[in-house]
Order: C-alpha cells, then structure tokens, then sequence
C-alpha cells in the first residue's frame, strides 16, 4: 500500500471525474498533435507542389555583358555573344553534396535568329526538365523533335506562322510542331527548339547561355543550394530566385504560426478543464483528505495524491492523443490537400512532445488544486463529516 | 512527569460579539496506560477537545504536551509525525476511505512509514487478527456491518501500535451487543498498555474506563476515578450525569 495504489483506487472509484479530465486532456492533445501533424504533412504537400512552380536557381556564366530580362526575372549579365557554359561542366551539379534535392535542371542555349527578315530569339531546351521547370506551359501541337520548333504565341502571330509551316533558319528548313498558349512571360516572344537543334543552328555546340534549376532542401537553406553548385561551377554565377524562396518559406510560416496558435488556445482549454476538475475533486473529496492527515499524512503526502493522479491520468492521455491525433491525420488530410498521397509519418518527437505536453499540462493544471487540498484543515474536515 | 498535560487549554471559535468559546480554560494530566472517559452533552467541548489533543485544532491558549513533546509549538509535518508515532484515532462514523479494501484501510497509517511493503500487510493482517476480522481483509468497507466497519477502524488506529488512543463515541453507531464487543476489545487493549482517551454519551461504555472526566460549558467540572468493572463503574458515571 503506498500513495500510487492510494491514486490509482482513486482513479478507479471516480471514473467519471477521472474520464473528464482525460477527456479534456485527450481532446487538447490530440487535437493538437492532429493539427500539427496535418500541418507538417500539408507543409510537405506545399512543398512538392512548389517544385511544381518551376526554377528557383539559375546559374548564369560569368560576365560583364548587358543584362537582359527574361520572364520577369532578372537573368543578370547574359548577352548573345557573352561566354558560355560547357555543357559538359553541367555533371558536376549532380555530383554536390544536396544533388538529391534538385528536381530538374534545365540548360538553355541562347541566340538570335532571322525568320521572315525579323530578328528573333531562339531558345534551345531541353523540354523534358521544361515539364518541371514551367509546368504552366500549353502547348498547342506537339512538344518539338529534331528540326521541328515551338513557337510563344506573340512570335506565332508576328510571324504569322501556324502549327505545320515550315520556315528557314540558316539553311535549315524547321516545322512549327506546336504553338505555345499564352504565359504573360517573355516566352510567349520565343522561339524553342530542342537544345541539340538550337545550338547546331547557332553554332554553339557543347555550350549553354543559362541553366534553369528546381532545387528544394527542407534539410538546408536554398542558399546553402546556392554555395554547393558555386563550388561545383567555378566560373559561373549562381543565384537563388529569391522572390520564390522567401513566399515558400512564408507560406510554410504562416501555416506552422496558425497550427501552434491553434495548439496553443487548445492547450490552455485543456488546462483549464482538468483545474476545475480536479478542483472538484478535492472539495469532494474533504472529509478523506482529513482522515489521511489525522493517520499522519503530511502536507506533501496529499500533494503527491493528486498529482500522482493528476500524472497517471496525463500519461495516458498524452499516449491515447498521440494515437488518436496520428489517426486523425490520416483521417483529414486527404480533405486538406485534396490527395491521399502524402503519407503521414510517425513522429518520435512529435509523441514526445505530445506525452511530455500532456503530462506537464495535467501535473501544472493540478498543483493549484494539490495545494488547496494539503492546506485542508483536518479538524475541519473531520468535523464536517 | 504525566504523561499527558492539558494545562488551561482554550478555543475559542470567532472574535468580538460572534465569539464562541468552545473549551474555556481546561486542565488535566493522564498517565501512561490510564482509560479515561470523556463525558459531557452536546455541545459541551468534548470534540473540539480531542481534535486539539489529536493535534489537529490548534488551541487559542494553553499548553498541550505529550510524554513531555509540547505539540503546538511543532509545525505542520512535526505535527504529522506525531499523529503517525503516537496517536491512534477512532471515529464515531468510522471514516473508512471506501473505495480501499479493509486490509488497505487499516494499512493507511502505515502508508508514510518507511517500511517494507510485506511487513506493513503483515503489520495489517496482525491488527485484523486483534480485532477478530482475518477472513474479511478484501472487503470493502460497504460489504461489512456496521460493527465490524468500527473494528476495522479500531484496527486501523492499533496498526502501527500507537501509545495513546483517542476515541470519540467508539459505540455510537452500534447496537448493544456489539458495543460490549467494541469496549471489551478497548479494554484489552488498555490492559496491554495503550492509553486511552474515550468520548462518549454512554454511561455502559464510560464504565469500562479507570477514570471519568465530566465537562459542560467548554470547562471541566468533574475528575471522578471509576473502578474498571463496567457495571458499578456505569452507576457511578450515571450518577454524574
């Protein structure tokens, strides 16, 4: 017989109270762990479909040439006939220490042509990572092979060329495979090739004017990114699109403040259930509390009591809401994120923290309640009894 | 020395106009081993008097000293302490914690003391054997008459085998027959040498004691020593009624 087995008959006898504390715990808990594991995997889903929004890095030679603007990024010192990339160079990207974490890597080759006794822009890339780069494209027509191109729709229609006409490009005859839908972007003044086609029209074979990159490291800041392909290409610049970065990362700190926001009332809700029960329960329980403090009892005996049932209570709500939360998430995120492809993933610190929340939520919640109860005045209770 | 002084003990409950003295002014000594009984109507202080000698009501005035410790000048826990070492308390109502099997209720007293758990349930299991329960250790207090819930609560206050037992109105709330149980089983214990201190309204049971303190009005009117044989000793209780 000790104070434990003194809590847990308690607990026993008042099933009713006991359950309302849980309850109160239980719902604070695993609504919280079911709102921040909802987050996290809605973060991760945000995340994935950001690569979607295309290139967040680009990797530019480095020159002193006038800068030229290209889809509403700055594309710093690029010119027609400025320095180029090796293509060949473009393997060491692969090889850093986050290559893992880039998504697609789209070289261009740059460089005016003549069609129809008009200067045009001719863009050589590589349309498979362009899938993943501008995953906004339309393209009306067929994606271009060999000497086929596409062209942006305000070329198409300066031009007056339609999906099927042929046209010359330094003695070469090329085919509109497809008309690009309008982007708002300055591709819509393009011309596209393939990249192997546009560099042996201009001339440039085994050189690239620019590269497109889709990176994201949850792990590592894209600046970090940014200092792995610098080392890897020393004679190029590289710049992080930072417009891009920083929305994706308020994006994700507004959804993470809302969650612990959230948490936060919940908790506090919580709290204040299992006070007021417990409260409760030791103006219930007066007349006991007395009897234990004429058999000897200390104050801080009966302060055990309670928060020994305080804590035993709390333990198992902090297991029973993790389990709950965990299967909640599961449960909602498909009504979040519109798919059930994003898996939730066990969450050690996530259950840590849910325990340790609960437990420290119930045992602080009950230390007033504990107090009132040791400074019960036996002669008092026993009198009222 | 006596063993228990109660030296001009004084409650009073409330101040100015309000103020109800609830034990005005009471002194007395009881040795070691003595059966005294506490008499007196309701309302007359006996409760207030044995909560303050429980340690559990701190007196307005006075001094109160057991086997020469002054108890109102220990704090709270010295005071827990004493309760534990040295006093067995047995209730009118009984005050058995219902939701603990009788063998639990009797280990509650022991709960603080730092012993071993076998030794504490074989500490229980002696003191039900003493009061002549055994077969009953896993009931619930609801599950036994009322006799026996105050035998469970005599074993309860006998458990750590305590010098002095304060007991108010032990046959309050039994028949004839078992109150002659409960008393014989008090007087047992007197005669092995715990001291007691009985309150009740009972001329029967105020005849097992040695000695029969009256009170009436928070003061103590009459110290009358009585013979132990509860018969006589009952005419002479009644006689100061």
């Amino acid at each position: 017989m000790t104070l434990k087995d003194i809590a847990l008959r308690n607990i026993r006898r008042r099933k009713a109270k006991a359950g309302f504390v849980l309850a109160g715990l239980l719902i604070a808990v695993s609504t919280a762990v079911a709102l921040l594991g909802l987050i996290e995997a809605m973060n991760r889903d945000i995340q994935q479909k950001l690569e979607e929004y295309g290139a967040n890095i680009l990797i530019l030679p480095r020159t002193e040439n006038l800068s030229l603007t290209y889809g509403g990024l700055s594309l710093g010192p690029v010119s027609f006939e400025m320095q180029e990339i090796r293509q060949a160079d473009l393997v060491r990207v692969r090889a850093i220490k986050n290559a893992a974490n880039v998504a697609a890597m789209g070289p261009t080759v740059l460089g005016a042509i003549e069609v129809e006794d008009r200067k045009v822009l001719l863009a050589g890339v590589d349309f498979q990572a362009t899938k993943i780069l501008k995953p906004w494209w339309k393209i009306g027509g067929k994606v271009p092979s060999d000497f086929d191109v596409l062209l942006g729709s305000e070329a198409a229609r300066i031009l007056a060329l339609e999906t099927g006409a042929h046209f010359k490009v330094n003695g070469s005859e090329l085919q509109v495979s497809g008309i690009l839908a309008p982007t708002g972007s300055q591709d819509d003044q393009l011309v596209f090739a393939r990249l192997d086609t546009a560099q042996s029209l201009l001339h440039k074979e085994g050189r690239i004017s620019m590269v497109e990159v889709a990176a994201l490291c949850n792990a590592c800041p894209i600046e970090d990114m940014v200092r792995q392909i610098s080392g890897a290409l020393p004679d190029t610049k590289v710049m992080a699109i930072q417009q891009v970065v920083q929305s994706r990362m308020e994006t994700l700190d507004y959804f993470r403040k809302f969650s612990y926001g959230v948490t936060a009332v919940l908790l506090l809700v919580g709290s204040l259930v299992v006070l007021v029960t417990m409260m409760g329960s030791v103006r219930e329980r007066t007349s006991e509390i007395g009897i234990f403090r004429a058999m000897g009892f200390r104050r801080s005996h009966v302060i055990r009591i309670v928060l020994l049932e305080a804590g035993i209570i709390s333990a198992m709500a902090g297991i029973l809401g993790y389990l709950i939360g965990f299967g909640s998430t599961k449960l909602a995120l498909p009504f979040f994120t519109g798919s059930t492809g994003m898996g939730v993933i066990f969450d050690p610190v996530l259950a840590a923290g849910a325990f340790a929340a609960a437990v420290i939520m119930g045992l602080a919640s009950s230390v007033y309640p504990a107090l009132l109860a040791a400074r019960i005045d036996p002669s008092d209770a026993l009198r009222a009894l | 020395m006596s063993y228990i002084q109660v030296e001009n003990l004084i409650k009073q409950y409330g101040t100015g106009n309000a103020a109800v003295m609830a034990v005005g002014g009471m002194s007395f000594r009881i040795q070691m081993g003595e059966f005294v009984a506490v008499m007196g109507e309701s309302g007359s202080g006996k409760s207030t008097l044995l909560s303050m000698m429980g340690g559990l009501n701190t007196p307005t005035s006075g001094h109160y000293s057991v086997d020469g410790l002054k108890v109102y000048q220990l704090g709270q826990d010295k005071r827990a302490d004493f309760r534990r070492e040295f006093l067995g308390f047995i209730f009118q109502s009984f005050h058995l914690v219902p939701y603990l099997t009788i063998l639990e209720n009797v280990m509650v007293p022991l709960v603080t003391v730092k012993t071993n758990g076998r030794t504490k349930r074989s500490m229980a299991e002696d003191a039900l054997s003493r009061v002549g329960l055994d077969g009953k250790a896993h009931r619930l207090p609801s599950q036994v008459s009322g006799g026996e819930q105050e035998r469970v609560a005599i074993a309860r206050a006998i458990v750590n085998e305590p010098p002095i037992l304060l007991a108010d109105e032990p046959s309050g709330n039994l028949d004839s027959k078992t109150t002659r149980e409960v008393m014989d089983l008090l007087r047992s214990l007197n005669q092995d040498g715990t001291t007691i201190d009985m309150l009740t309204h009972s001329p029967e049971c105020a005849g097992y004691a040695r000695r029969l303190l009256r009170i009436s009005d928070g003061l103590l009117v009459e110290d009358v020593p009585l013979n132990g044989n509860p018969e006589n000793s009952c005419n002479i209780a009644m006689q100061h009624l």
